[in-house]
């Protein structure tokens, strides 16, 4: 058995187990699973050979042969430590929610292990078709966890959600099928491979039209600014360890998303709709920071800020150079690693205070030394202090921009500014000022901590040695920049007459 | 003059002896039954449809003509013959307790009431295997004639009547016009057989007047049968009058064969004029996705929900038939199949809701499903997420089918259709799902107009026993929509084989 396959199933296979379980231990077996899990991904990533630009661990089975569909799985330098940062995510939040009461627990465990299934399947796709399965298959347990578990207005919140990504990724189906019949001519047979598609690139007017509807898909799903409506509700109503991961890694999946598919795939039309999306970047930085300091519900000023985060990432995606991928790589696993923290922390400090208003919340460091040290250090990492591995993923994002579009890259240092803004805002109006009236300052609990702590400890390692990600994806982001920076030069050579 | 005794392929028409057969047993059996009427009557058409199913299966991978060139044997007849089978054989169950046929009539309504279910799958089989005008128009007739009856049959209620009679009118009037429209082909080809047809109208007559007001006259007539938008006012106000039972039925099988019967007639009789009737059935196509998942929205009936979902979907399955290719029927005739679980797992459920809640058909009977039948609502669910079109479930993947047979024909701008239609569709059929998971089961009194009182039937008698069957019923269907979404390629196989058998015709 392969090692990806099995991973990729494990979780599934335990939430299914869950439906049958006994009701009062549930927790424990999804808890199992999510460790189990987490020992594979980190298993991969000792099985990974730095350096190699292909997939590694390929899985490769005929599906629907009718439709050209294969069951096509590998990792690689770029999914590598993304697949890590979903078990981490995953078994933080089934840790976080094991330790208090969740109403139904069979279905909500089922739901989190089968939405880690298709979290994994969409960073390990390697068929282009399985790909957008995966990634519509990741809203749906998302859509019952925020409607069945959340609070507030949730039902029209997860409608909302869902109707906003979906659209997205519908047109993306028809943007993938067009692509593989496209090209089919070329190639001789219907595939949706994304190592043939690479291959046979399409004509540029066709690219265009594709591009928008991938362009769709993953910019609804970071979310990016003028399409991010869904956000604030769906924010407000899910359960927080839910939010964590929707936030934490599914964010992720639409970035992963442009390096994956749209680059490799169609690099005439990225080359040539650059601006544009480092346009739609930039305006995420500007207008996520500057929500996020204004924001009173410390929920969208997480939200918000993720916004802000995502911008840069796709800036860095978008500089087309191998230095900005390298810092989005990093970048996204460090943002992830840092904000699901954050709304845990969230969680502890509304448990705490009664409210998620920030103008009600204040003195939570006064009994709670180590809560707040651990929140400072992610605070720290979150507005990306030199020393922090977030420092490195800004620094090489915008490097990266500097060698391709100097005048985005002027604009997105102002967000490197504003981050400090809103972080430290978020961490000194809870933790420091007056205690609130109705709250009371306590200490994190011996469990919460364990799912804390190792978090935290993740932060700081990573800080310590951002080295260990960034030399395993080098070659991989390589190969997907060279593609593109070929394009750039031809077309810049077609510009000078 | 000697008498030559025509060759009789008896092995090709046995599935319609059998239905044949099974229907004068059903009527004559159930007639000397007396009290077991229910038991008799049910062993007789399930043994009758499990024996033309099984003389289906038999026959599969003949390819011949039959009854001197009326019929075509092949797989897509007979596939569409076995999705009808297949769903009698579903909703017979369905209406063993249905007020309709028991509690009215007692039990003398089954013998009735599976008689014309099965008169109804003859007419079908024929219609999916017609390759004659006259075959085609009579099959045709066979096939409403006792849907008619069937939708008028809870004599009490007068919605059911009234479903019954609008049937009854806006069928004919649909009849009349494809009838009218057959006519004008036979007039410019001079034939009824289908092949000769082709033959006959070849390049030069493609584009004859003649010919052009035949197609459209034939297109709005089967359009009428499939509930295709424009043509489609009737189908809400049919399917949530009718019992439930007959609309399961009605949505499902008529879709199947009716569809068989349009792909045979527009690609292989009518193939020489593609290019002209390619465009005229893309915008039927069209409307009926933006009508269907328009109208669905501010439903609250179930079944009027589920009238307006099957118009969009007729729209979806349209697309396999404008692509004019194998691919095309390919994607058609999984679609069908794949529309078939999932409706009839989704009109099992609101059949057992009816007759458990006082809400009748309406979203309020979901409501609070999820903790109340969980098993229940994970099957309504499947079906709502897989007619939706997500992952995981045979409609994705029937979905998938579809666009890339529209992509494949150069009407990519009928995949985004698709997609936008879906799109639409998400916020109905996930309204349906959050009442059942996010809302809490309904606390206020009943609606005062409750059902009528019945003899010999009460709710409470209808709570155990029976019900069982649709319940077993609704989660075989929802598992094989989950197990085709996850492998699908037998049902792949399976339909792929109905593309291969109209290749040849397909040029």
């Amino acid at each position: 058995m392969n090692l990806v396959n099995v991973l990729l199933w494990v979780p599934l296979a335990v939430g299914a187990a869950a439906l049958a379980w006994p009701r009062d231990a549930v927790r424990w077996l999804s808890l199992a699973g999510t460790i189990a899990t987490l020992g594979l991904a980190i298993a991969l990533i000792a099985d990974f050979q730095t350096g190699v630009a292909g997939p590694q661990h390929v899985v490769d089975e005929s599906w629907i042969p009718d439709l050209g569909v294969r069951y096509q799985l590998a990792v690689d330098g770029i999914s590598l430590f993304l697949i890590l940062l979903t078990a981490i995510g995953w078994t933080a939040a089934t840790a976080f929610s094991a330790f208090r009461p969740v109403d139904r627990p069979r279905t909500y465990y089922f739901l989190l292990g089968l939405a880690e299934t298709a979290t994994l399947g969409a960073f390990m796709a390697q068929d282009l078709l399985l790909f957008v399965l995966f990634f519509d298959l990741m809203l749906v347990p998302f859509f019952f966890l925020i409607g069945s578990f959340g609070t507030g207005d949730r039902v029209s919140a997860t409608l909302k959600m869902i109707v906003y990504t979906l659209a997205g990724s519908l047109l993306m189906l028809v943007g993938a099928i067009a692509t593989a019949i496209l090209a089919s001519e070329e190639i001789g047979h219907l595939t949706f491979s994304m190592a043939e598609l690479r291959t046979h690139v399409l004509s540029e007017g066709s690219q265009d039209w594709i591009f928008f509807f991938f362009a769709a898909a993953f910019l609804v799903k970071m979310p990016a600014v003028p399409i991010h409506g869904w956000m604030p509700d769906a924010y407000r109503a899910a359960p927080l360890p839910v939010l964590a991961l929707l936030s934490g890694v599914l964010a992720k999946v639409g970035a992963y998303g442009f390096l994956r598919v749209v680059l490799p795939t169609f690099p005439d039309a990225t080359v040539q709709f650059q601006e544009l999306i480092l346009v739609i970047a930039l305006a995420g930085i500007l207008y996520g920071s500057a929500m996020a300091f204004t924001q009173t519900n410390v929920r969208l000023i997480a939200g918000y800020s993720s916004i802000a985060q995502l911008g840069f990432i796709t800036a860095g995606i978008f500089a087309l150079r191998p230095d900005g991928g390298d810092g989005s790589v990093l970048q996204m696993v460090n943002h992830g690693l840092v904000v699901v923290p954050i709304f845990l922390i969230i969680a502890l400090l509304a448990e705490r205070t009664g409210t998620e208003d920030l103008r009600e919340m204040g003195g939570q460091a006064m009994r709670a030394p180590v809560l707040a040290a651990m929140f400072l250090i992610i605070t720290l990492a979150l507005l990306a202090m030199p020393g922090s591995a977030n420092f490195i993923g800004e620094f090489y994002i915008l490097n990266g921009l500097f060698q391709a579009k100097v005048a985005y890259a002027f604009v997105a240092i102002i967000g490197v500014a504003l981050a400090a803004f809103y972080a430290i805002r978020l961490f000194q109006q809870t933790m420091h000022n007056r205690l609130a009236r109705e709250g009371t300052s306590r200490e994190i609990s011996l469990r919460d901590g364990f799912v804390l702590a190792p978090l935290v400890a993740t932060i700081v390692a990573v800080a310590l040695y951002p080295g260990f990600i960034l030399e395993r994806g080098e070659a991989s982001v390589e190969s997907v920049t060279a593609a593109v920076q070929g394009e750039g030069e031809v077309v810049a050579a077609r510009d000078v007459p | 003059m000697t008498f030559t005794a025509p060759d009789i392929d008896y092995a090709g028409i046995s599935p319609i002896i059998a239905l044949t057969a099974g229907i004068c047993a059903v009527l004559v059996g159930s007639a000397f039954a007396g009290r077991h009427q229910r038991v008799v009557a049910s062993t007789l058409s399930l043994a009758t449809l499990a024996a033309a199913g099984g003389l289906c299966i038999w026959q599969w991978g003949e390819n011949t003509d039959l009854v001197s060139g009326a019929l075509r044997l092949d797989e897509l007849g007979l596939a569409a013959s076995l999705i009808a089978i297949a769903s009698a054989a579903f909703v017979i169950p369905l209406g063993w307790r249905e007020e309709a046929f028991d509690a009215e009539l007692g039990p003398a309504g089954q013998g009735e009431f599976q008689g014309l279910v099965l008169s109804s799958v003859l007419g079908m089989v024929l219609l999916a295997q017609a390759q004659n005008l006259v075959l085609f128009f009579v099959a045709i007739e066979l096939l409403s004639v006792p849907l008619y009856v069937l939708c008028g049959a809870a004599r009490r209620r007068s919605e059911s009547l009234e479903s019954g009679l609008k049937y009854l009118i806006v069928g004919s009037l649909g009849s009349a016009t494809l009838l009218y429209g057959l006519a004008f082909i036979y007039g410019a080809s001079g034939s009824t057989d289908f092949t000769t047809i082709a033959e006959a109208i070849g390049p030069s007559l493609s584009d004859d007047p003649l010919v052009l007001i035949g197609i459209a006259l034939a297109a709005t007539g089967l359009a009428f049968k499939l509930s295709i938008a424009p043509f489609h006012q009737w189908t809400p106000d049919v399917y949530q009058g009718a019992p439930t039972p007959v609309t399961a039925f009605m949505a499902v099988a008529t879709k199947a064969a009716a569809f068989a019967v349009l792909v045979r007639f527009f690609e292989v009789a009518l193939g020489p004029s593609a290019s002209e009737w390619q465009p005229a059935l893309a915008a039927l196509a069209a409307i009926s996705i933006a009508v269907g998942n328009l109208g669905a929205l501010g439903q609250s009936s179930l079944k009027r929900l589920l009238g307006y979902s099957g118009i969009a979907q007729a729209g979806y399955m349209m697309v396999g038939v404008v692509a004019f290719s194998p691919e095309g029927v390919n994607a058609l005739v999984f679609y069908l199949a794949a529309y078939a679980l999932m409706n009839l797992a989704a009109f099992a459920v609101v059949t057992r809701r009816e007759r458990r809640t006082p809400y009748g058909d309406d979203i309020a009977s979901v409501q609070g499903l999820g903790r109340e039948a969980p098993l229940e609502a994970s099957a309504l669910t499947v079906s709502m997420l897989a007619l939706s079109g997500l992952p995981g479930t045979a409609g994705f993947i029937g979905k998938l089918f579809l666009i890339e047979a529209a992509v494949e024909a150069d009407y990519t701008w009928l995949g985004v259709a698709i997609a936008i239609g879906t799109m639409i569709s998400l916020a109905y059929y996930l309204r349906v799902v959050a009442a059942i998971w996010m809302r809490p089961a309904p606390a206020e009194a009943p609606p005062a107009e409750a059902l009528p009182a019945m003899a010999g039937g009460s709710p409470e008698a209808d709570r155990a026993g029976r019900c069982r069957t649709i319940l077993a019923l609704t989660a075989l269907a929802a598992a094989a929509t989950v197990f085709f979404g996850i492998v699908p390629s037998p049902l792949v196989d399976w339909a792929s084989a109905a593309g291969d058998a109209l290749a040849p015709f397909l040029g």
